[in-house]
Order: structure tokens, then C-alpha cells, then sequence
């Protein structure tokens, strides 16, 4: 299941590191708790996922493996110095219940049917593993050498991207919860389409808060949202984009706590959203672990993920973090370039700081102001990044990179000519990074890309900057 | 820089910060003292405050440098209210008359009274009338003042002091700006001062630093509303070896417990937050306050104030009536100053408003 504890009672500290076999989370007695899909497939045993992992490889940095100890997170939300609940004590019972709720939910049968269901049925998983051939083609070297590109196609889950992983899990979560009243914040529009998207599946009421400038810039998507049945409120404070549209969620959230879920859509804000967004969308990597053994017979080698929030990155890597010779690779928004101070690279040139209710990276100033970021893709717009990026930074298990607006229409516009696949700019970033990857890696290499999102939203913004 | 210069004295390392006090015992601060007149005194401008410190004090170029700084006169001396220095001038240093928030909260109590206590923005709308603002809100009978750091995000503010922060931001004002003014009024002032901030900007500066700072200009007290009590163990033990009162949170949604656990730790005294939200003003206080009220007397003698929602003084006598030790008014405050016409309007309106806020008291 994308959230299963290892035993009934669970505690993130009765939670130990599984066995190191090929399938390193495997525990044959939490059939009940996994995926149908997955447990009904080609596996010896199920597989069930750990909301926690505990060890980091040995052959990490000293002070990496000392950190590689701490449980991630710890109780009180923690990835080493990362993460927290740093937000106004009027939201700190609703976030406790909200973890008490989760880890329950982690051992309900039936909760774990209907996600499942809802997951295969409605959403359409599982998402296929797609050999991008001519892609791969594209990074061949003059000698015919070259790696393997792999596409994880979030972008053809229901709604057009992985958002809805988290979306629909945290909607069921709230009618648990008794609370019929939804609230979530959305940058490009893609969160916010998935949440209006489960409300609508589940009758409940919706209230989006986004960006002014975003509205702008994501008509198509705001019409969806409210085509669905939700109500857009506009938040014209501070630079009116994502990280103004969390605040205003946020103090929706202190004002109407009792009534409401806040859906926060990516691995930030306080604890537990980012262990629980995470696990959410973990099924990105379980299922990847599962389908590179069906087609290669083995893991793959490196994994390449846009990083906004650091949703489908970490719902990609999630999986793979204890798997030592697994390269994870984040990549950032660079805006009009690192040096321009016009870019969302949070984890490349920011510093620690507490947004949102956790500490992490952040774009901020000299008095310790958060900065306006800038990237041509809205998903990636935001000064922060999860607290658990942080952390990966810092042990050097993952790393993270950054690529400008136009490498990433670029990109945007090579994989539509070349797979005839229009990805989302956010996931522009990531292929964009390919270029400067592919030429690196020996003959073979198994790359997964995880495609988060498709572009069709994005053609608005494409048709201003590419001539085509 | 004129306005709050300090000077550093080559001898003893001892850093003075100019004070609008008068000193009794000059003759032990002379005793103390090396002989300024030939140790040649650095007048560094305070780069240890203020390395940028553009607005405010730009208001007092008339005034000649160092007025106050007159070692030959025994009615002017500069003293330095900083603690952490190993020098004999440090016994010298409690000058400030001004008490803490527990001390006037105790003082306040021997005489049968309710603290009132307003909160304004600092920068909102420029920090000359913020400086101004302090002084009324202080000769109106505030026992304590509130006053807010402007933040680029402020989770826990509803709409007028999210607006008053932005303007302020607009302007110029950091926390460098804040402190030099702070630093020039701060000693002009009766009550003690609190700060309001967010904990970003504290980490930014670094924790420590932050409490000697905010210490070296003579404030009293501290709440940061991002921060809840299982994260405030770093900002606790600064706090506290800086003689800075952390002053904690609790809400109604706090579980008894929880707010066991807070009443036990906040010091100065317990903010009680009398509404689910964010600030800003209520057309009532939630009768819920007075319950909250009791659960919480009976689990302390703390002192308790109420704030969040109160904006009117029949909510200030409601509250004092329920049996609270103070209360807290805020964003109807922010409103006069930031919505008035001129800088002067807004300094009328507000010493009426005050007034008639602290009437209600009486």
C-alpha cells in the first residue's frame, strides 16, 4: 500500500531496516497491506513499504552515516535538522490527529481496498515504464554506446499528472477524518485540478487558493478546477504565486481547522505532510522497482526527477534510498540562470531556513525574507523545497542540479519530436538534464526519468517562447 | 546612524550605547571608568547593530553627533545595558528603569490591575512614526508594548497586519532599521517592549545573536507565533541566558495537557489566543475564553493575557471581566495607524483610541 507501517502497533522508532535481499522491503505477512496490483504480480512476496527507512549505505560520508541512523523522520517530524512542525499551535492537534489518522489508516483493510481500487480504477495505475527509444537514440555516442532512457509515465494517470496519487489518498483520508471540507493550494494548477478532482469524486467541498499571477498564467487550469465544482479564491499577497497561495491555505487552515483537511500537495509544510505526501506517491517507485525487474531483470541504475516541492522525486526515490548503487538526481529550476537571482533553485543556492511550517532550503534574503522565486514552469515556482531533499542533500545521497527556462523548452520541445509526448515544463527540467547526464554514463545505463506530468497545459506558455 | 550610535572604547573592550537616561551615580560610573578624556575613545559607529540602517534615523540629521556622549558632564553619560561583558562596568549595566513582563505583570496584580497591552507593526507606515507610535502608546498607559517585525510570510496574521507587514517590507524596514530605532526609543519609554516575529528572520541572524541584539537595545520579551512548543528548545535556552522572556502560545485547541505543558514553560506570561485563526478583529470574543481562562488558572498563577479578535473596550472589559491579567489588542490597532491619512492623523487617532481601549480598564 503507499502508506503501510510494518506491524499494527506502529511507531517511527519500532521500525528497523528490512533485510538488504533484492527485495529489500519484504515482509510476507503484510500481504493484506499491499497494492493488489503489485502483490498479484510476478513476485515471490508481497511487498509492502515502510514509512520509514533507517539506514543510509555504508560507504556514505562519515557524517552521513552517522546521520543515516536517524529514522526518517523521527518523531518529531525530523530528517536530521530538517523538517518540524513550525507552525501556529492552533494547527498542532489538528496535525497530531492527522498522524494519529494516518498510521491507523496504514493497518485498515477496507480503507486500503478502496485506495486501491480508487488508485486502478479511477486513476488508472499502475503507470507504465516506457522505453523512450528514439530518446535513447538521441544520447547514442558516435560509437553506438550509450545509456538507456526509461519514461515512469505519471503523465498519463487520470488528470495528467502523479498529483492525484496524493490527492485522492488525503480525500479518503478526510472523509475518515469526518471533515467534508477541503482546501489545497496549487501553483501550475495540476494540484489543484487533482484535488478538485477527487472532491468531485467524493462529494466534497472544495476551495483552492492559487496565485493571482498563476491564475493568469494557468487559465486553462483554473476553468478545469472550476469546472469540477471547486471555488478558486485568487490570492493577490505578497508576489500572488504558490508559496502566497500556501500561507493563505494555511491560515484558512488555522481558521477552520475543526471542519476542514488541508490537502497540501507536495513533501513540504510541516510534519507529517511531508511522510505522508511521500508515501503516497511511493507507489512511483514501487512500482518502477517492479516493472525494471519485468523488462531488465534488474533496478535501475540512475533516477532523474523534476524538484519543486520534491513530490514525484521523492515518490520516485522513496523506494530506493537504501539501495546504495541507485543514483537519484533532482533537478531544479534555474529561472533565467543561477547568477540572474531570477530562479526557483532552492537546494543549489538557498539556505536553511523554516517556510511553511518546516525547515528546509529556502530562497531567502539577508534578513531572512523569503525571496519571489522565478521559473517558467509554475509547478516549480516556490522557494522552498521538502524537508527530506534537504536532508539527501546534505547525507550526499541524492544529487541536485539546476536547468534554465530555455533548456527546459528546449527539452519540452525534443521529447514531443522525438516520442511524440508533450511533457509538462516542471518534467521539462528533468529531461532537460538528459543533455547534460547521457554523455556521462557507461553503455547501458538504466535511467528512469520520472515524466510527472503532461504539457498540454503548458502549450500556453510554450507558444510565447518557441517557434516551431 | 546618528540617532543610535554606540562606541566602542579601545580599553576594555567596553561597548556603551547611547541612552537618553540620566544616571544618579556618576560618581561610580566615573570611578569605573578609565580616563575617557585621554583613552582615546573609537566612536565606531554601531556597525554592530547596524551595518545598513538607512530610514529612521536619517529623520535626525539636524541633531549634532554624539550630543548625548558628553564624558566631561556629569548629567550625560552613555551606559551600556549589555550584560554579557566580563567587564566591573557590567555591574552598571541594569540602568534601564523599565521592568520585565513577569515584573509588571506582578506589579500590575499588587495593584488590582489589568495589563493592557497594544501590538503595532514596526515600519507601518514608516519608522519615524512606529518611533512615535511607542511613545504615545507608552504616555497612554500601555503596560506593555507588542511590536511586530514585518515578515515576508505571516502565517499567523489575518489580513491588516499581513498588509501592514508588506508595506513595511515596501519601505525598507528590516530588522537592522528596527533595532536602531529600538535602540534610540526604547530608554524614552516606561513600559517594557516585546517583539513579535517570526522565527525565520531570528534564524537567519542566528539565534544567539538575535537575543544579544535584541537585548543590547533594551527589549524585554519575545513570542514567535511559527514556533510551538516542542521547537522552541534552541529559542528557550538563548532566550533565557539572555534575560529575554519566551513567551508561549495556547489556543483553544490546545488539549489540556498540551496546555499544561506550555503554561509550564512560557515565560513572562501565557498568550492566550482567544479565537480559532488568525489575527484580526472579531465583532465578538468567544465565550469559550472564559472557560479557557479558568482551566488555565487552575493549573497556574501565571499571569494570562488574551488576545487575537479584541478590538473594541467592551471586548477589553469582557476579558478583564472573565479574569484575565491582560489583554492584547492588535490588528484594530495596526488599522488607525496604517489606514490614517498622514502620519500625524493616524498618531491622533491612535492616543484617542488608546485611550478609550484603556478606559475600559479603569
Amino acid at each position: 500500500m503507499a502508506f503501510s507501517s510494518s506491524n499494527s502497533t506502529y511507531t517511527p522508532t519500532a521500525i528497523t531496516k528490512p533485510s538488504s535481499s533484492v527485495f529489500p522491503k519484504s515482509h510476507p505477512s503484510q500481504s493484506s497491506l499491499t497494492f493488489t496490483k503489485i502483490a498479484s504480480i510476478s513476485r515471490p512476496k508481497s511487498y509492502s513499504i515502510s514509512c520509514v527507512m533507517t539506514k543510509q549505505s555504508t560507504n556514505l560520508p562519515e557524517a552521513a552515516a552517522d546521520q543515516s541512523k536517524a529514522l526518517r523522520p523521527d518523531s518529531l517530524g525530523r530528517y536530521g535538522k530538517f523538517g518540524g512542525k513550525y507552525v501556529p499551535e492552533t494547527l498542532m492537534f489538528a496535525l497530531s490527529e492527522l498522524e494519529t489518522a494516518f498510521h491507523a489508516l496504514a493497518t485498515d483493510h477496507e480503507f486500503q481496498k478502496e485506495l486501491s481500487s480508487i488508485l486502478k480504477d479511477y486513476v488508472g495505475r499502475e503507470s507504465p515504464l516506457y522505453f523512450a527509444e528514439r530518446l535513447t537514440e538521441h544520447y547514442k555516442r558516435a560509437n553506438g554506446e550509450g545509456p538507456e532512457v526509461y519514461l515512469k509515465r505519471e503523465d498519463l494517470n487520470h488528470t495528467g499528472a502523479h498529483k492525484i496519487n496524493n490527492a485522492v489518498a488525503q480525500a479518503l483520508l478526510a472523509k475518515k477524518l469526518g471533515k467534508e471540507r477541503i482546501i489545497a493550494e496549487t501553483g501550475a494548477g495540476q494540484h489543484g485540478v487533482a484535488t478538485a478532482t477527487v472532491c468531485a469524486r467524493f462529494g466534497l467541498k472544495c476551495i483552492i487558493y492559487m496565485g493571482a499571477q498563476d491564475m493568469e498564467r494557468q487559465a486553462l487550469n483554473v476553468f478545469r478546477m472550476k469546472l469540477l465544482g471547486a471555488e478558486v479564491r485568487a490570492v493577490h499577497s505578497g508576489t500572488a504565486t504558490l508559496k502566497d497561495a500556501t500561507s493563505e491555505a494555511i491560515r484558512d487552515w488555522v481558521t477552520n481547522v475543526e471542519t476542514t483537511h488541508y490537502i497540501l500537495g507536495s513533501v513540504a509544510g510541516p510534519h507529517p505532510y511531508p511522510m505522508m505526501v511521500r508515501d503516497f506517491h511511493a507507489v512511483i517507485g514501487k512500482e518502477t522497482r517492479k516493472q525494471a525487474l519485468e523488462k531488465w531483470g534488474g533496478k535501475p541504475d540512475v533516477l532523474v526527477a523534476c524538484v519543486g516541492g520534491g513530490s514525484n522525486a521523492m515518490g520516485l526515490f522513496h523506494e530506493f534510498v537504501d539501495d546504495k548503487e541507485v543514483r537519484l538526481i533532482g533537478v531544479e529550476a534555474a529561472g533565467f540562470g543561477l547568477d540572474s537571482g531570477k530562479h526557483a533553485a532552492t537546494l543549489t543556492k538557498g539556505e536553511v531556513g523554516v517556510l511553511h511550517g518546516a525547515m528546509s532550503y529556502l530562497l531567502q534574503d539577508d534578513d531572512g525574507q523569503i525571496i519571489e522565486p522565478h521559473s517558467i514552469s509554475a509547478g516549480l515556482d516556490y522557494p522552498g523545497v521538502g524537508p527530506e531533499h534537504s536532508f539527501l542533500k546534505d547525507i550526499g545521497r541524492a544529487e541536485y542540479y539546476s536547468i534554465t527556462d530555455e533548456e527546459a523548452l528546449e527539452a519540452f520541445k525534443r521529447l514531443s519530436r522525438l516520442e511524440g509526448i508533450i511533457p509538462a515544463l516542471e518534467t521539462s527540467h528533468a529531461l532537460a538534464y538528459l543533455e547534460k547526464l547521457c554523455p556521462t554514463l557507461p553503455n547501458g545505463t538504466k535511467v528512469v526519468l520520472n515524466c510527472s506530468g503532461r504539457g498540454d497545459k503548458d502549450v500556453h506558455t510554450a507558444i510565447k517562447h518557441l517557434q516551431v | 546612524m546618528v540617532g543610535s550610535v554606540a562606541f566602542k572604547m579601545d580599553m576594555g573592550q567596553l561597548q556603551l550605547t547611547r541612552l537618553n537616561v540620566f544616571l544618579g551615580q556618576t560618581s561610580i560610573l566615573r570611578g569605573c571608568l578609565p580616563q575617557t578624556t585621554e583613552n582615546q575613545i573609537t566612536m565606531n559607529s554601531i556597525s554592530s547593530i547596524s551595518p545598513k540602517s538607512p530610514s529612521f534615523l536619517h529623520l535626525q540629521h539636524n541633531k549634532p553627533k554624539f550630543l548625548l556622549f558628553r564624558p566631561d558632564s556629569p548629567s550625560f553619560f552613555p551606559i551600556s545595558r549589555k550584560s554579557s561583558f566580563n567587564s566591573p562596568m557590567a555591574t552598571l549595566a541594569v540602568a534601564s528603569p523599565t521592568l520585565g513582563l513577569s515584573e509588571t505583570f506582578s506589579k500590575l496584580k499588587r495593584e488590582g490591575k489589568v495589563a493592557f497591552i497594544p501590538y503595532i507593526t514596526a515600519g507601518d507606515p514608516d519608522l519615524s512614526t512606529t518611533a512615535a507610535a511607542l511613545k504615545v502608546l507608552d504616555t497612554c498607559g500601555s503596560d506593555i508594548i507588542e511590536l511586530g517585525v514585518p515578515y515576508s510570510d505571516p502565517l499567523a496574521d489575518g489580513p491588516v497586519i499581513q498588509a501592514a507587514a508588506t508595506r513595511a517590507l515596501a519601505r525598507g524596514t528590516n530588522l537592522d532599521t528596527i533595532l536602531n530605532m529600538l535602540n534610540e526609543v526604547i530608554p524614552q519609554l516606561s513600559c517594557p517592549v516585546a517583539l513579535f516575529t517570526y522565527y525565520n528572520p531570528i534564524l537567519k541572524r542566528g539565534v544567539e545573536k538575535f537575543m544579544v541584539t535584541i537585548k543590547e537595545v533594551g527589549v524585554h520579551g519575545l513570542v514567535v507565533p511559527d514556533v510551538p512548543l516542542e521547537e522552541t528548545e534552541i529559542l528557550r535556552r538563548e532566550a533565557s541566558k539572555h534575560n529575554i522572556e519566551l513567551v508561549l502560545l495556547t489556543t483553544p485547541t490546545t488539549p489540556r495537557e498540551r496546555m499544561k505543558a506550555i503554561v509550564e514553560a512560557t515565560e513572562g506570561f501565557l498568550y492566550l489566543v482567544s479565537s480559532i485563526g488568525v489575527t484580526g478583529a472579531r465583532a465578538s470574543v468567544s465565550g469559550k475564553v472564559q472557560s479557557l481562562l479558568q482551566e488555565i488558572k487552575a493549573e497556574s498563577s501565571k499571569p494570562v493575557a488574551v488576545g487575537f479578535g479584541i478590538s473594541k473596550p467592551e471586548h477589553v472589559k469582557q476579558v478583564a471581566g472573565w479574569g484575565a491579567d491582560g489583554v492584547i489588542v492588535g490588528s484594530a490597532v495596526v488599522k488607525i495607524l496604517g489606514e490614517a491619512g498622514s502620519p500625524e492623523e493616524g498618531l491622533k487617532e491612535l492616543e484617542e483610541f488608546i485611550k478609550s481601549l484603556k478606559s475600559a480598564l479603569i
